[in-house]
């Protein structure tokens, strides 16, 4: 593996008595695909407000793009892309105009924004609805745009919270179409889904059950140490003795 | 700079979208700043009265053409027993019954004096004793003309007289729109600011934005100052198209500086929206933002003395006014406008309005936090 | 059958949703209670402390006596010994003082020279309530120094005045406030809470998932309004024990009568804020219009502070579509004037009205958002 872009030494959040994520450890390399897979409530979230700076760890290491969690979450933001489980561009305004404004607030030029726009708009056929509102696109769409809009300032790394929910396989394939493209100009992709033929895509996948990491590995590998055949079997044998806290 | 410029954008692009709001905004304060600011009179006028004539006399008769031509009181009926002008007082036909009793006339020309009796509604205690100061100009002015008739009268030595001779400075008719107009302007603002910034966060945080924007390395500073210049801008809009309307429509006096009341409004816009930034910043939902917002500014409204004097109050709901933005920015208002205060005039609740601000918008930055802990 | 008991759940739904936000609900519990208690002794109308100067270019026993006279009514304090008028103008723009007493120069002697004198009053104008009342009472202040000071004995009076203060001897403002008070809260929490709730659901999304359930409209309206009206019947019951137990104010009629009417009052209320909340589709707008909209008007149109007949006519005409204002005549006329329901049956049926336009009027918005 190459120079290891995000880091984890038994990386804890605790909540009053609960301990979300309870201690892991973890790297991942540039360029690579992790998936981060996990029950309702395992934890997965949590994990990653953490490495996104928008959540402060209770105890443990972390770097993100070589820059500590605890005092350089500032750096971190610079160097990071999010796109939240929850859909979170602001549905009022156009697709336009929320690439004007998050390009803006990472300090991207105005000629910049524009030419990037035009490209990001083109690439993703949304020129047409380009200024009409978020809120009348499909989801599938939205999605595509917020993906698009979180790599807008080319950070080396980019996290996604379960970034297809909702959609049908086919607009999910070619969401990952845009992720393999970004993974092959060397982003670093982190992203959580609960869709288990996606986690086959991933380079890497890891799955968290109570906090904890029950497995990291190719998920080739993954699935011949358990001796399933599939992810889905695999996900279940690993969840199913505590399954009644999550779901 | 240009971060701020983005999010400042944005935030305009999002409220001058929001067609549901826009009237709200904009519409619907002047609209009650027109309307209202003529309700809040304390004037009492046109009386509805009842006449209890018993004894039915040429003298009884002046008496109560007395009343019913002084333009204080409407007679809108009479009656002839206690209980029937009860009735009438109940049932809101009159505020007052002037009973003249029988033999009223004849008590009179043997004694000098006799007897009426005023009953008067006094659920309203202050309409009630300015009634009953009408009813003594009235038989003050009608026995001026009578007591000479008198028997007697020529026996009496002139009484010594102390004339108190009345005038009221920066508002000698009294005329209460002057009064109302930038009290209610204050309120009208201070709503309006108070609701866009205490809901606007916090509708970040459910709608689930917040995250994204926390992601960036956008400085809090800059986060703050974008969220607050709109609402800022948009109450001093507000403000000024309220003093158009003070001045145009209402003819409301403007003695003081229009610079004093902007810097002085500028300074209140930033105590109101860091409270609102606060109350978003400390909720969870903007249903829980709405009630806090609800219940302070239904606090701040009613204890600002813009509707019954400070000085009614007693002392410990007197000292709590001390912490009441809004008491403090009506009273500047007011003087400046009516009395022309310059700023040394006003120092006291200035320099308090300043301090608010500066405790509230650094509690405000303070508790909006980019990393949660 | 089925239908009821899904009714039911859908109520006991609502509940939850109340209760299971703490903070939210001790604001529905609480507010009304802390607000019936501050306002009840901070919104008064009674004025206490007159803060005065006197400029004394007289000094002589006359002058001396009516300055003894006011500081010993208790209403004036004097805060400043002017030397001249013309300090007057500061003291005003500083709120230092509202009024102003000048004795001219060599008045007592006027006064037994001439038989008459001058007192200067100057007030304050700018505050126009506090002006005339304080007006009032120096004059009459004074009107008692001279009926003292006449000695003659056998002349004649005149009329002699006799007023009796009917339902309110000692004209407190308590005794109009509170029940002012009483209607302004119910109305504003009931409004907001059920404007509120229901957008909360449309902007939610759960709204429609209601709508495809089996429940009829107007079961999830009623459904609503349901729990939002039991808590504000807790509000009515805690706000009428405040008024009588803390601010003494009287009941004088029945009991009963007053329940119902308010009940009553609290359902038009409950419907405004359903009406409102059918016609926005935000919560934001929903608030802005429950409160934004209602509270001055509220305040200024009902006749909680001021007196609907003093006001200009076409505002007396606005008037009567606050429903507070109806609310409010009902309330002083039981508590005060023991008044009966055949007084007040106009005004009960005003309030009757609508309540039922306004319920109308939101099942139609509400089927009309269906089509």
């Amino acid at each position: 593996m190459s120079e290891p872009v995000i880091h984890t030494e038994e990386l804890t959040r605790t909540f009053g008595e609960f301990r979300a994520v309870d201690g892991i450890s973890f790297s991942v390399g540039a360029g690579e695909v992790f998936g981060f897979l996990g029950a309702n409530g395992a934890g997965k979230t949590t994990a990653m407000k953490m490495l996104t700076g928008l959540l402060l760890p209770t105890s443990g290491k972390a770097t993100v793009a070589g820059f500590d969690v605890f005092s350089e979450t500032e750096s971190i933001k610079r160097n990071i892309g999010y796109m939240s489980q929850r859909f979170s561009l602001y549905d009022d305004l156009t697709a336009r105009e929320n690439i004007r404004f998050f390009g803006g607030i990472y300090g991207l030029s105005s000629s910049i924004i524009k030419e990037k726009s035009e490209a990001l708009l083109s690439s993703l056929d949304l020129i047409a609805v380009a200024d009409s509102r978020i809120s009348d696109l499909p989801l599938g769409w939205k999605q595509k745009l917020a993906f698009s809009v979180a790599l807008l300032h080319e950070p080396k790394i980019v996290f996604l919270d379960e970034p297809t929910g909702g959609v049908d396989p086919l607009t999910r394939r070619r969401f990952w179409d845009m992720i393999y493209e970004a993974a092959d100009k060397g982003v670093t992709v982190f992203v959580t889904t609960h869709y288990m033929d996606e986690a086959e895509y991933c380079d890497r996948v890891s799955i968290m059950v109570n906090g904890r990491i029950a497995a990291l590995d190719t998920p080739m590998a993954m699935k011949s140490s358990f001796g399933v055949t599939t992810m889905d079997e695999l996900f279940i044998r690993l969840v199913r003795p505590t399954a009644g806290d999550g779901i | 700079m240009r971060v701020i410029g983005f999010l400042l954008q944005k935030e305009f692009l999002q409220i001058f979208r929001n067609k549901g709001m826009l009237p709200i905004i904009f519409i619907m304060p002047l609209i009650q700043l027109v309307i209202l600011s003529n309700a809040a009179t304390f004037d009492v006028r046109n009386v509805p009265f009842n006449l209890q004539d018993l004894d039915r006399t040429s003298l009884s008769e002046n008496l109560s053409e007395q009343f019913t031509g002084s333009g204080y009181f409407q007679l809108t009926g009479e009656s002839s027993t206690s209980s029937q002008a009860l009735d009438v007082l109940v049932g809101r036909n009159a505020d007052l019954v002037l009973v003249i009793p029988e033999g009223f006339e004849k008590e009179l020309m043997r004694g000098g004096s006799a007897k009426v009796q005023l009953i008067i509604n006094a659920e309203d205690g202050f309409s009630a004793g300015v009634i009953q100061g009408y009813t003594n100009d009235i038989i003050t002015a009608f026995n001026r003309d009578l007591i000479p008739q008198l028997p007697g009268s020529a026996v009496a030595a002139p009484q010594p007289d102390i004339i108190v001779r009345s005038s009221a400075w920066y508002n000698p008719e009294l005329v209460y729109v002057d009064y109302m107009v930038p009290g209610i302007l204050v309120i009208l603002v201070t709503l309006v600011g108070l609701f866009l910034s205490g809901m606007n966060v916090v509708r970040e945080k459910e709608i689930g934005t917040i995250d994204q924007i926390n992601v960036t390395p956008m400085r809090r500073y800059q986060f703050i100052t974008g969220k607050l210049l709109p609402f800022w801008i948009i109450g001093l809009g507000e403000l000024t198209l309220g003093l158009i309307i003070a001045r145009v429509a209402f003819h409301v006096p403007m003695l003081g500086s229009y610079w004093l009341i902007y810097l002085v409004a500028g300074i209140y816009m930033l105590v109101v929206l860091g409270m609102g930034l606060l109350i978003s910043t400390l909720t969870d939902s903007q249903q829980q933002a709405m009630f806090i917002a609800w219940f302070f500014m239904v606090i701040f409204t009613l204890m600002s003395g813009l509707f019954t004097a400070i000085e009614s109050m007693p002392h410990w709901a007197q000292n709590m006014t001390l912490a009441n933005p809004v008491r403090h920015f009506v009273d500047i208002m007011r003087r400046v406008m009516l009395k022309g205060s310059g700023i040394r005039e006003i120092a006291v609740p200035l320099a308090i309005l300043t301090a608010d601000a500066a405790l509230l918008i650094t509690l405000a930055v303070n508790r909006y936090r980019k990393v949660s802990d | 059958m089925k239908e009821w008991s899904s009714f039911v759940g859908f109520v006991v739904k609502e509940f939850y949703h109340i209760f299971r936000d703490r903070r939210t609900a001790a604001i529905l519990f609480g507010m009304p209670v802390i607000q019936l208690l501050l306002f009840g002794y901070a919104i008064r109308n009674e004025i206490q402390e007159v803060k005065i100067g006197i400029a004394d270019l007289s000094r002589d026993a006359v002058s001396q006596a009516i300055t003894d006279k006011l500081l010993s009514s208790g209403t004036f304090v004097l805060i400043k010994n002017l030397q001249s008028p013309a300090e007057i103008e500061g003291a005003f723009r500083s709120g230092a003082m509202s009024e102003a007493i000048v004795f001219e120069p060599a008045s007592g002697k006027e006064i037994q020279r001439e038989g008459s004198m001058d007192i200067q009053v100057i007030t304050d104008g700018s505050d126009p309530n506090v002006s005339r009342i304080v007006t009032g009472y120096t004059a009459s202040v004074v009107r008692d120094y001279l009926s003292e000071a006449a000695t003659t004995i056998g002349a004649p009076k005149g009329v002699v005045p006799v007023p009796l203060m009917m339902f309110n001897p000692g004209l407190k403002s308590v005794y109009l406030f509170v029940p002012g008070l009483m209607a302004l809260i119910l109305m504003l929490v009931s409004a907001l809470m059920t404007s509120i709730s229901i957008t909360r659901e449309k902007e939610s999304g759960t709204m429609e998932v209601l709508l495809v359930s089996s429940l009829r409209p107007i079961q999830i309206i009623v459904g609503k309004v349901v729990p939002y009206f039991l808590l504000s019947f807790i509000n009515v019951v805690s706000i009428l024990v405040i008024a009588s137990l803390v601010f003494g104010v009287p009941c004088r009629g029945s009991v009963v009568l007053l329940m119902a009417e308010s009940l009553l009052f609290i359902i038009t209320a409950l419907s405004l804020g359903m009406f409102i909340s059918t016609i926005t589709g935000s919560q934001q707008v929903a608030m802005m219009i429950s409160l934004g909209g209602l509270l001055l008007p509220t305040i200024l149109l009902s006749g909680f502070i001021f007196p609907v007949a003093s006001m200009p006519l076409p505002l007396q005409v606005i008037s009567n579509v606050i429903p507070a204002k109806w609310y409010l005549i009902i309330v002083r006329a039981i508590m005060l004037k023991g008044a009966s329901f055949a007084v007040l049956w106009q005004e009960t049926l005003v309030l009757a009205v609508m309540t039922v336009v306004l319920i109308g009027a939101s099942l139609r918005n509400f089927s009309e958002r269906l089509q």
